[in-house]
């Protein structure tokens, strides 16, 4: 090696030493977070909900936790998992975050955990749903503060029998991963509860024109539900109604084919519709009146689950904080103050954790209904307390395979 | 006479810039090193894509599925039956290799406007197949947790400088086995093809078959890429397939200076780093990479190495309103 | 026979959808020989100009107006400016037309935002048609009769038409055209004007039935382009015939296959390739 070299690579090891963190020069930085999400392309309005929630949780307490200031650095995954994984390079090893949160899409979730786990970085899984991440695949490093794809059908399905009456049900969902733990979930409690799911259709990603599966729904069934999300559960309603079914079945579904991020640009047909989730903007306490009413000032609509469960997340990031007097340098620590947060008044309810890092939490089943010319999800019911195993004992439940497209199994088709 | 024509610097500058990947990681920060990895990685993709398009003259839209099927090798047989680099890299290769043969049948019986849409068609079937088949490609969800290959070294291929190295090798093999074909008299015949079909098979060519196998080693060397990227992000899923991002190797290409194959390289480098560097400071980087696309057809449609007249510049002979007719038209007009 | 019926309407609905968006690129692409990135974009910004226009107060026929208007004058720019000069460059259109995809696409999120909305419809093209248990939708029949009459337009222009004797004989070929006195240069940027009409107005059609949304340029990108390869290029007729095809097959697919779903679409595309490079219906 020359001499030449040594010097630069000395140098540069100098400095890099007295950039990195030891413990007396790191309270004086700020404590970082990074927050993936989409911000451009076919999701970006998905991303934007979510970014605006968290930031907002962020301001309200000025920015700062512990007397010590709080940056987030938003980056845009672009909706491809490498991109995604390449952000997270970036934030961890060059932006020298503290944690990270956000992720809404699975795949994105999928390609994340392995590498989290491997930095080593506190990460708060904000809105992806993906059921194994906090079941058969679990991160180390990673709580989520949103909810497990069939956590809120699992009540739900109880409820469709015993409460709405439905006996035979007729399921049409988009065809991957989220459509097929969103219906797993109903069809498990549903048909453990006297139902009898009578035909599985899956329309693929992307399906502009439901005719084909419209046209194939068995009439004499008792009911529909769909699971549609964003731009499909916004055409869905209409081409349901104009095909003539609205009228003769009832259309039930996943919270997302009626939730709050599509609602505003429903119209009539999608009044009555009942579905379940974790959040409606019409909750009735003070904390989610504020909150719906802070958000919308704020961003100029009314709050979904992305927004509200990006905010908690926010709010869970800096509870954790506190309970570490701001000495976020200290991961393991940090991680394990995250794993025992407790929110008892975040604007979708109490929320805290479960043994593997998921929430248990309010599921509300929620009707449309038309108040002062706007659609809201009015909430009929409340489950308290519920978590990504409903009443199933952890281990039984992890034994079985993840839902799928084939499991449970179409018994009655 | 341009600077850049003299044989001195056209040699010295790839190997210093070849000498300059070789030391490189010390002085590099992790995140930069792993852009400069992702650059090798499509260089070698691009490389692939300029032995059809810069040297025999046909523009694909469909080489990402070359790529991807590489990537998706190494995903199903390294998480589903453990199997170790001694098999996913022939088996990736072999697969890119395959299908490539598969389809170069089929798209190669058509050229210009007609060849871009076949390989649009199978380019899009193999984004649909690992769309939908769900049971071996896990469909939308992708595959995860692929483990970096564990080579025996003593340097273990899960930290970013041994895998930078590795990668860096990839490339060179790449490089060296790509500029090797188009020095040969196989990659000089591609080159009289591009220039005139007719002219060549006059002359005794068999030019399809030319077309041929220069199709199939295009598409062998994109998997190999695709195998590395499967290793480098642990992660594959359908999104290395899609359209746009054919569209993207192609701009790699042009970006970089067709028929030089350190062009498309830089391009690569350049569309990468661009892609991650300016995403940094603003969200509108999707502006600014279309505004790239649009100005290097505009202002560089030779592309870098071509506006500073990397190649020496071929004499055409002259006819009369040539610019109103394709040069599929005229074909052997000369 | 419930089945058959309806799925055939559908699939007929759909097919009139895709004539619609194909029917511009049949004519950029199967007649000006120009790879149209940009077509899907124009069929989204058309879609948005024309809820733009609805939000202001305007009713459905302006929309569909407005959105044709708009986006003829953007093809119009985006012709004349670039890619005039890229004739037969078949890489600098793909390039070059790709790049504006992706100005307008981020554009469309800076202007609209990036949540889904639907166009409003008329009440009269709500509801449906119920013969027995039969339902045919409203609006699907309005696409259908919609495609059909720009099918009907489109051949009487090009075929009856003064102007459209002079677009076949542009496209045909330039120097002659040039040689016979057309103005070669007006009626090109003309035929591609109209090209971008027509996928304004699928835009806005469409609008009403699967809504305008981020990230729809590039899902029907590739169904237009489909629907061209099939039907053959440069032929109008192919174009019609294609697009049928292509929404029945796609239909009947999802219907009976719906776990190959786009491998029943591009595989037939493939295969008809394979067999008539030119597509069935094209000419060389």
């Amino acid at each position: 090696m020359s001499s030449r070299r040594i010097a630069a690579i000395s140098g540069l090891l100098l400095v890099a030493l007295s950039a990195g963190a030891s413990p007396a020069w790191a309270q004086k930085g700020p404590i970082k977070i990074g927050f993936l999400t989409q911000m451009t392309g076919g999701g970006a309005a998905v991303g934007k909900d979510m970014s605006n929630g968290f930031m907002m949780s962020l301001e309200e307490i000025g920015s700062q936790i512990a007397g010590r200031k709080v940056q987030a650095i938003i980056e845009d995954t672009q909706g491809d998992p490498a991109q995604a994984l390449t952000r997270l390079r970036k934030l961890v090893e060059s932006d020298q975050v503290h944690a990270v949160a956000g992720i809404f899409l699975a795949n994105e979730g999928y390609a994340l955990a392995p590498k989290v786990d491997e930095y080593g970085i506190p990460t708060v899984w904000a809105v992806v749903s993906a059921d194994d991440l906090t079941q058969r695949k679990p991160t180390k490093w990673a709580v989520r503060t949103g909810w497990t794809s069939s956590q809120p059908n699992h009540p739900f399905g109880e409820y469709v029998t015993k409460t709405l009456g439905y006996k035979r049900i007729v399921t049409i969902a988009m065809d991957y991963a989220f459509g097929w733990e969103q219906v797993g979930g109903f069809q498990r409690t549903f048909e453990e509860n006297g139902g009898q799911i009578v035909q599985k259709l899956w329309p693929p990603l992307g399906t502009t024109d439901f005719g084909p599966f419209l046209a194939q729904i068995k009439r004499d069934a008792d009911a529909v539900f769909a699971v549609m999300v964003a731009a499909s559960a916004l055409r869905f309603p209409k081409q349901y109604q104009d095909a003539g079914l609205k009228a003769r079945l009832p259309l039930i579904g996943g919270g997302t084919s009626f939730d709050e991020f599509v609602l505003p640009s429903l119209g009539d047909e999608a009044i009555g519709a009942i579905s379940p989730l974790i959040y409606s903007a019409a909750i009735d306490t003070p904390m989610n009146r504020r909150f719906v009413k802070e958000f919308r000032t704020k961003y100029g609509k009314v709050p979904g689950y992305y927004g509200e469960a990006s905010y908690s997340a926010g709010r869970w990031i800096a509870e954790a904080a506190k309970a570490v007097g701001g000495g976020v340098e200290g991961k393991e620590k940090f991680l394990s103050a995250l794993k025992k947060v407790e929110l008892p008044d975040a604007p979708r309810g109490p929320i805290k954790l479960d043994a593997y890092g998921n929430p248990i939490q309010n599921i509300y089943v929620r009707k449309v209904e038309k108040k002062d010319g706007e659609l809201w999800n009015t909430v009929i019911h409340t489950f308290p307390n519920v978590s990504q195993f409903w009443n199933y004992k952890p281990e039984v439940f992890l034994k079985q395979p993840v839902y799928d497209r084939n499991y449970p199994a179409c018994k009655y088709c | 006479m341009k600077l850049a024509l003299l044989p001195i610097i056209r040699a010295a500058v790839p190997a210093m810039i070849f000498f300059l990947l070789l030391v490189a990681p010390p002085f590099l920060s992790s995140f930069l090193l792993t852009l400069v990895t992702q650059a090798l990685i499509y260089a070698i993709v691009a490389m692939s894509l300029d032995i059809i398009l810069g040297y025999t003259g046909l523009a694909s839209l469909g080489h990402a599925a070359y790529f991807g099927l590489g990537a998706y090798s190494v995903g199903i047989l390294a998480t589903r039956y453990g199997a170790g680099f001694g098999i996913t890299l022939p088996a990736g290769v072999f697969l890119a290799l395959a299908v490539a043969a598969i389809f170069g049948l089929v798209a190669l019986r058509a050229t210009g406007v007609y060849f871009l849409m076949i390989t649009l068609a199978l380019g899009m079937v193999v984004w649909g197949l690992a769309h939908r088949w769900v049971t071996v490609t896990q469909g939308d969800n992708g595959i995860s947790a692929i483990p970096r290959p564990d080579l025996g070294l003593p340097w273990s291929l899960a930290l970013s400088i041994p895998f930078y190295y590795f990668a860096l090798a990839g490339f060179f093999i790449a490089f060296w086995i790509l500029r090797t074909i188009v020095r040969s008299p196989f990659g000089q015949t591609l080159v009289g093809i591009r220039e005139s079909e007719s002219r060549m098979r006059t002359l005794g060519y068999h030019v399809w078959l030319h077309k041929y196998i220069g199709f199939v080693i295009a598409g062998g060397v994109a998997g190999f890429a695709g195998v590395l990227w499967a290793y480098y992000n642990g992660f594959v899923s359908p999104v290395e397939l899609q359209l746009a991002t054919s569209v993207e190797v192609l701009l790699m290409v042009a970006l970089g200076g067709r028929a030089t194959l350190i062009g498309p390289a830089l391009g690569a480098a350049i569309i990468v780093f661009l892609k991650n560097l300016v995403s940094v400071y603003t969200h509108r980087w999707l502006l600014i990479l279309g505004a790239v696309y649009i100005l290097t057809i505009v202002y560089a449609p030779e592309g870098i190495l071509g506006a500073i007249k990397w190649r020496p510049k071929k004499v055409k002979p002259k006819t009369v309103g040539v610019e109103d007719l394709t040069e599929g038209e005229i074909g052997g007009s000369v | 026979m419930e089945f058959w019926v309806t799925q055939t309407f559908n699939g007929i609905s759909y097919g009139a959808l895709l004539f619609l968006l194909a029917g511009g690129l049949s004519l950029i692409f199967g007649m000006m020989r120009i790879v149209n990135m940009t077509h899907g974009s124009y069929y989204l910004l058309g879609g948005y100009v024309g809820l733009s226009a609805i939000w202001r107060g305007g009713n459905f026929p302006l929309a569909i107006l407005a959105g044709a208007l708009v986006i003829a004058i953007v093809g119009i720019v985006e012709w004349n400016a670039f890619l005039k000069r890229l004739g037969g460059q078949e890489l600098g259109q793909v390039l070059t037309t790709m790049g504006f995809a992706l100005i307008f696409q981020d554009l469309a999120l800076i202007i609209w935002g990036g949540d889904p909305y639907t166009i409003p419809v008329p009440a009269m093209l709500s509801g449906a048609y119920q013969i027995g248990q039969l339902y045919f939708p409203v609006y699907r029949i309005f696409i259908i009769a919609v495609a059909a009459l720009v099918a009907v337009l489109l051949w009487l222009v090009l075929e009856q038409t003064r102007v459209g004797a002079m677009m076949r004989a542009t496209v045909d070929d330039p120097e002659m055209a040039r040689g016979v006195g057309i103005n070669v240069h007006g009626i090109s940027m003309m035929v591609f004007a109209l090209g971008a009409l027509l996928a304004a107005v699928a835009g806005v059609v469409a609008g009403g039935f699967v809504g305008v949304y981020p990230g729809a340029d590039f899902e029907i990108l590739p169904y237009a382009f489909v629907v061209v390869i099939v039907g053959g290029m440069g032929s109008l007729k192919g174009a019609l015939i294609g697009s049928l095809l292509v929404g029945l097959l796609d239909n009947f697919g999802k219907a009976l296959f719906p776990e190959l779903s786009y491998f029943t679409l591009f595989a037939p595309m493939a295969a008809i390739l394979a067999m008539r490079p030119t597509g069935l219906y094209g000419r060389a």
